[in-house]
């Protein structure tokens, strides 16, 4: 092979790796479950990755500026929890009200707690990544256990149920024959993606995970950078944790959010952003999301123990850091 | 014979106290001299008491009052280097080779050391002292060996040869015809220091930058040249005395403010905290002066037409615009830091060592804007340890040693021996 061919090879893998195995896995799906490129399957599957999608949207400025957040699935639950209960607070307060209001206010409330919880609980872990100087992977382990603790305790281990059909509504709703995450997820996406390629701070989040050092000489308020990373997986995760609690109309407090950070984590790395920090894309997430979805999907259709899923959901992975760390 | 390894030179006896210790700082001081030579009781175990026993033996001859179980992280650096001759000695060296030893000792600790090393030579071992500072050459070494630049200059007994000769052999050599025609400088004060302290790293450093001028500081490695500049632009901080810009005072608290203030700094290490190699030229070009070209969003193509104009200014040779550093040379990495650091349109510019590393040519053209930067008016302040480059292209020269300013020199004396004989204290007291 001849150097142009190589470089070539080299900048599909690099740019397109995580599209082209998308295409390879639509294909390979097709033949092998052909029902699988039916509409209704892939609105479900757009449908079921949007809610760790829109994280992992988020997970995506941590990760490039060199951080990572384990407690973005005990924080969906939190912030779920707490909009509920603001819901149901409001509607009870509202009932007498004309009946819009009584409607739309408690879930705008409702979202505005979520979205509070999560920008706060992400602005109390970037600080304590960067002005405490504790390694964001230990002081998100210990969120994760803060958050999931706190959640069990204020609904008792049980279930919270919200008291607005409006709020289930919403969550099950389609809008021009697609669901209402998904509209979101893709929305999300492209104003990430502006931030992240068009502003100062995409700019200086790639400046960082790249080199700490050469950010902080270059008159980079590297702490602020960074601790902003926090808040927008947190707000991420609110957003998420609002879709999810109105398509169930309810949240559990052991059960929502279970292994999200996985899921995030997961795609942000199949979709080319390097785990250790300085480049990523907002698309290869969105496509890493994708691709997960796809995966558990067939295994679903082909009868594979869910029990096992895990077991592929790691392989992954665990292969698409190696795919990286070759290059 | 061939050294092949270290594990080689200590089998027949040599032993390196390099300038960066080689202990564990987490393990005490008898775990680290035995380290990797434990002693071990029959049953396989190690032999505690034995080691300390023989810890407190060598340290009882060096005359160095060390707890054997002392943490290294709680001994002082005197003790330190205490602890790694234990180590010399203990592993029976016949060559003892120490670099720059004296460089964080106290004077009176020097003392201890001379004894200990004469000490050492009644014993019959040879010694090999890498120093910088003339005086000590001559205090405690029989013969001196000059080196420049790799290439061996001389061996001579110390008796017969003075400080003076020593600095003239280290230094000597022809000025290239590289650099630009000295520029006079202007008398406005554009930034000046006095009385700055930064504990453990600057004393009392006082000095005023003219407008126009190029300020060189000389002086050896560690002597403190850099950290003035990172306490300029607010990376470290002051606990005494004050900087002031076109008169008004100035207390930069991080890199912004000193950018904001008009000052830029050019990093002596330029992979380390100067360009991200894993960013392209325009990206890399546009990182400190990025808010120019946001409104709010980056105007990429005004970003584009900045790069390629220091492109062409500057010659910097580079396949494209989206060219990752890492692809670059050296000396066209160099000329990219340097456009980034000019992007903020700065007044006054630091340059840290500009042309370590690159080629000839390169170090020309940056020669040559550096000039026509203080033909613009701007004031630059120019560190390095190539005496040559200080020589060749300083107004003034402040020559600094161990976190304080020892001399100064203008005009005609600015010349080898002068800046020599203040860098090691042959001239300039202290």
């Amino acid at each position: 092979m001849n150097a142009a061919a190589q470089g070539i090879k080299k900048i599909n893998i690099e740019k397109y790796g995580s599209l082209l195995a998308l295409a390879f896995l639509v294909i390979v799906s097709t033949i092998v479950y052909p029902r699988f490129v039916e509409l209704q399957n892939l609105l479900n599957i757009m449908r079921q990755v949007s809610y760790t999608g829109i994280i992992a949207l988020g997970m995506t400025f941590v990760i490039i500026s060199g951080g990572i957040d384990l407690s973005v699935g005990s924080m969906a639950a939190l912030s779920g929890a707490l909009a509920i209960l603001t819901l149901n607070a409001l509607a009870g307060a509202l009932s007498t009200s004309p009946e819009w209001i009584a409607v739309a206010l408690p879930i705008l409330g409702a979202a505005v707690v979520a979205l509070l919880i999560g920008a706060f609980s992400g602005f109390l872990n970037g600080l304590m990544v960067t002005k405490g100087r504790i390694a964001p992977f230990i002081v998100t382990l210990g969120t994760m256990a803060i958050f999931r603790s706190l959640t069990l305790y204020i609904g008792n281990a049980g279930e919270f149920r919200s008291q607005s059909p409006a709020y289930g509504a919403m969550g099950m709703s389609v809008i021009l024959g697609i669901p209402l995450p998904v509209w979101i997820f893709i929305f999300l996406a492209f104003l990430l993606n502006i931030l992240l390629n068009s502003t100062r701070f995409g700019r200086y989040t790639c400046a960082i995970g790249s080199n700490q050092k050469v950010a902080q000489y270059s008159a980079i308020d590297v702490d602020w950078v960074r601790l902003k990373s926090y808040i927008i997986v947190g707000m991420m995760v609110a957003v998420s944790a609002v879709l999810i609690s109105a398509r169930l109309n309810s949240i559990s407090s052991t059960n929502v959010g279970k292994d999200y950070e996985m899921d995030a984590i997961a795609a942000v790395v199949i979709g080319g952003t390097a785990m250790t920090g300085g480049r990523g894309t907002v698309w290869g997430t969105v496509v890493g999301a994708i691709i997960l979805g796809i995966i558990n999907n067939m295994l679903n259709m082909l009868g594979v123990s869910p029990y096992l899923q895990g077991t592929v959901k790691g392989l992954v992975i665990i292969g698409a850091v190696f795919i990286q760390r070759r290059k | 014979m061939q050294i092949r390894d270290a594990a080689t030179a200590k089998e027949i006896g040599i032993s390196l106290i390099p300038q960066e210790f080689n202990l564990v700082s987490d393990l005490n001081v008898y775990e680290n001299i035995f380290l990797g030579d434990e002693m071990r009781k029959p049953n396989g175990f190690l032999d505690r008491k034995g080691m300390i026993a023989r810890t407190n033996e060598l340290l009882d001859e060096l005359n160095a009052a060390i707890d054997p179980e002392a943490k290294i992280q709680n001994l002082s650096v005197a003790q330190k280097q205490m602890v790694e001759i234990a180590k010399a000695i203990k592993s029976e060296s016949r060559l003892l080779i120490m670099d720059e030893p004296t460089t964080v000792l106290t004077s009176n600790e020097i003392e201890i050391l001379y004894r200990l090393m004469r000490k050492l030579k009644e014993r019959g071992v040879t010694l090999v002292y890498i120093s910088h500072k003339l005086k000590e050459v001559k205090a405690i070494c029989d013969r001196v060996m000059v080196l420049r630049d790799g290439e061996f200059i001389g061996l001579d007994a110390v008796a017969n040869l003075g400080i003076e000769e020593m600095a003239r052999r280290m230094v000597g050599r022809e000025l290239s015809q590289i650099f630009p025609v000295k520029v006079q400088g202007g008398t406005e004060i554009v930034f000046s220091a006095s009385h700055v302290t930064v504990p453990g790293v600057l004393e009392d450093v006082s000095f005023e930058l003219r407008r126009g001028e190029i300020l060189g500081f000389s002086g050896l490695i560690g002597a403190g040249r850099t950290e003035v500049a990172e306490t300029i632009i607010g990376l470290r901080k002051a606990s005494a005395g004050d900087f002031r810009v076109a008169g008004k005072k100035y207390t930069p608290k991080n890199p912004r403010e000193s950018v904001k203030a008009g000052i830029a700094y050019l990093s002596e290490d330029r992979q380390g905290s100067g360009i991200l190699t894993a960013f392209d030229l325009v990206k890399n070009t546009t990182l400190v002066s990025l808010e120019n070209y946001s409104h709010p969003f980056i105007d990429a193509k005004a970003e584009k037409a900045k790069t390629e104009s220091y492109v062409r200014e500057f010659n910097i040779k580079a396949a494209t615009l989206d060219t990752r550093l890492e692809y670059l040379s050296g000396g066209n990495q160099q000329k990219v830091s340097l456009a980034k650091s000019m992007d903020t349109e700065p007044k006054i510019l630091i340059v840290d060592e500009p042309t370590r590393g690159i080629d000839v040519k390169a170090k020309s053209d940056i020669y040559a804007f550096i000039r026509s930067l203080a033909d613009r008016g701007l004031s630059v302040i120019f560190i390095s340890s190539e005496l040559e480059e200080i020589i060749g292209m300083c107004t003034r020269v402040i020559v600094m040693k161990e976190g304080r300013i020892v001399g100064e020199a203008e005009g005609a004396s600015i010349n080898e021996e002068e800046i020599m004989y203040f860098a090691t204290g042959v001239k300039g007291g202290h």
